[in-house]
């Protein structure tokens, strides 16, 4: 397994450690309910230096990432950052990603799951454009900071000027000779930011956050993988090996808003069909009755009992303490109270289907 | 935690208490722990016939669902109906308020084969 710079720091705070992706990551340091809660309505830290960071070079970059990602980035200005998928011909989504124009060249995140399937993706493309691709993962480190109370923090903890960052706007800069990156992006539904910087500063900047906050009479508590998986499900954002797979395109995921297809993209040919046609299955949110969690894999079905979706995500929800999960279904059955059963081992639980996402922060 | 002396655990870490022929059975410590948030227990209707290698019930915490074994045979007598709406319990006191049946048990020989504390201290350390 690969270990993050941070891996000595998760354990000597007592986290409880999994194998993720093929990275030794923490899925809990004191409880995922607490960690989950305490995003919500404070401020959590998280280490996400597993996901890929890469960097596009040359001078044929931007169409390279034209040709392999949805998204629309023309007219992509520097200091932001854009979500995209990334698909291959037939349609099937191989990566969602975050795409961020610099000055001089565009970086790249994408799932760990799928860093040297995306890298040998652009590789093969990039051969057609005076485009380089650099892995910079192993020399790099990333940090979520997340909830309510991290902008105010980071303005009086960090170096940063973020004061100014807009949603999805990013700045960079050097802070003691170290070069940093910070975003203000998420994948919990509340404000926050996400920064990189080299692997070898990460150690300390974790540390400096945390005593800095401290320093302020607040405190930022660490939070693993599993309340970042709550965080997201209850903001409805996918995951991908769940509500994003190569067997699903981005238009059936309810990603068309990330896709321009009028531009010649890998993959949409097969999309504009797709998008002519109607999707076969619509992603919809679902909220269970009871108390028992759906889970991925589970038989969605009408009120008379018949097969109609499967389940991608499921999950007791902290924020809403009640049972709810994402799953696709035949579009029929996808508009929101119309009431369906999920067959959870054998036993069917009510579920109605919600809009979504089941959580949304409240803007200010 | 330390268990309790007169505790059995088995292989899959249910604790096993034995009254007479009466048997108390929850989970430990630390699968409690493994578990995380618990935020739901499945347990069967008082009257119901329980047997060693048939799942008793289930039980939920926010990442996973597992089965819950007894090592022994017997008839419910009692279940604890405070894990209904506090599913949290067997986080906070597995051996205590925590606990899951009651089993009115015939053959009290299968508690034998089971690990004591100490046993069970190994195994988990291992």
């Amino acid at each position: 397994m690969h270990k993050t710079p941070l891996n000595h720091i998760h354990k000597q705070l007592g986290a409880k450690m999994v194998d993720f992706a093929g990275w030794e990551m923490p899925v809990l340091y004191s409880s995922i309910l607490e960690e989950h809660r305490y995003t919500r309505s404070d401020c959590t830290l998280f280490d996400i230096s597993h996901m890929g960071r890469l960097t596009i070079t040359g001078g044929q970059a931007s169409q390279l990432l034209e040709r392999t990602c949805t998204r629309a980035l023309g007219e992509a200005q520097v200091g932001r950052s854009y979500y995209s998928h990334i698909c291959n011909e037939a349609g099937g989504i191989l990566d969602d990603v975050i795409v961020s124009r610099y000055e001089t060249h565009w970086g790249v995140v994408c799932n760990a799951s799928n860093r040297e399937k995306i890298v040998a993706w652009l590789n093969r493309y990039a051969a057609d454009y005076d485009a380089q691709i650099k892995d910079t993962t192993f020399d790099t480190a990333m940090l979520a900071i997340q909830g309510p109370a991290t902008l105010d923090l980071a303005d009086k903890v960090l170096p940063l000027p973020v004061g100014d960052l807009k949603r999805y706007g990013f700045t960079s800069g050097k802070y003691v000779g170290m070069a940093y990156t910070v975003f203000r992006s998420g994948y919990t539904g509340e404000d926050g930011l996400e920064v990189i910087m080299p692997a070898g500063a990460v150690a300390m900047a974790w540390q400096f956050m945390v005593d800095g906050a401290k320093n302020v009479g607040a405190e930022i508590k660490p939070a693993g993988l599993g309340a970042r998986d709550t965080l997201r499900l209850e903001a409805a954002m996918p995951l991908y090996g769940h509500e994003l797979t190569e067997e699903i395109d981005s238009i059936s995921a309810g990603h068309r808003w990330c896709i321009d297809l009028t531009k010649d993209f890998i993959g949409a040919k097969a999309m504009r069909a797709v998008d002519e046609q109607g999707p076969e299955r619509t992603l919809v949110g679902l909220r269970l009755a009871g108390k028992r969690a759906a889970r991925q894999g589970q038989a969605i079905l009408d009120a008379s009992g018949r097969a109609v979706g499967t389940i991608t995500s499921g999950s007791f929800s902290p924020t809403l303490e009640t049972p709810i999960a994402l799953g696709y279904v035949e579009p029929a059955v996808d508009e929101p109270g119309t009431a369906l059963q999920v067959d959870i081992r054998g036993t069917h639980a009510e579920a109605q289907v919600v809009p979504l996402p089941f959580y949304k922060r409240e803007q200010p | 935690m330390s268990i309790p002396d007169s505790c059995r655990m088995s292989q899959t870490h249910e604790w096993h208490l034995a009254e007479g022929n009466l048997v108390t059975v929850g989970i430990t410590q630390h699968a409690a722990d493994e578990l995380t948030d618990i935020t739901y227990v499945d347990l069967p209707e008082v009257g119901s016939r329980v047997e060693p290698s048939v799942a008793f019930g289930e039980i939920e915490s926010v990442k996973a669902t597992s089965e819950l074994y007894t090592a022994v045979a017997g008839t419910i007598t009692e279940v604890n109906s405070a894990l209904a709406d506090r599913p949290e319990l067997v986080n906070t006191d597995p051996f205590g308020e925590g606990w899951m049946i009651k089993v009115s048990v015939d053959d009290l020989s299968p508690l034998s084969d089971l690990m004591n504390p100490a046993a069970y201290a190994l195994m988990i350390a291992g």
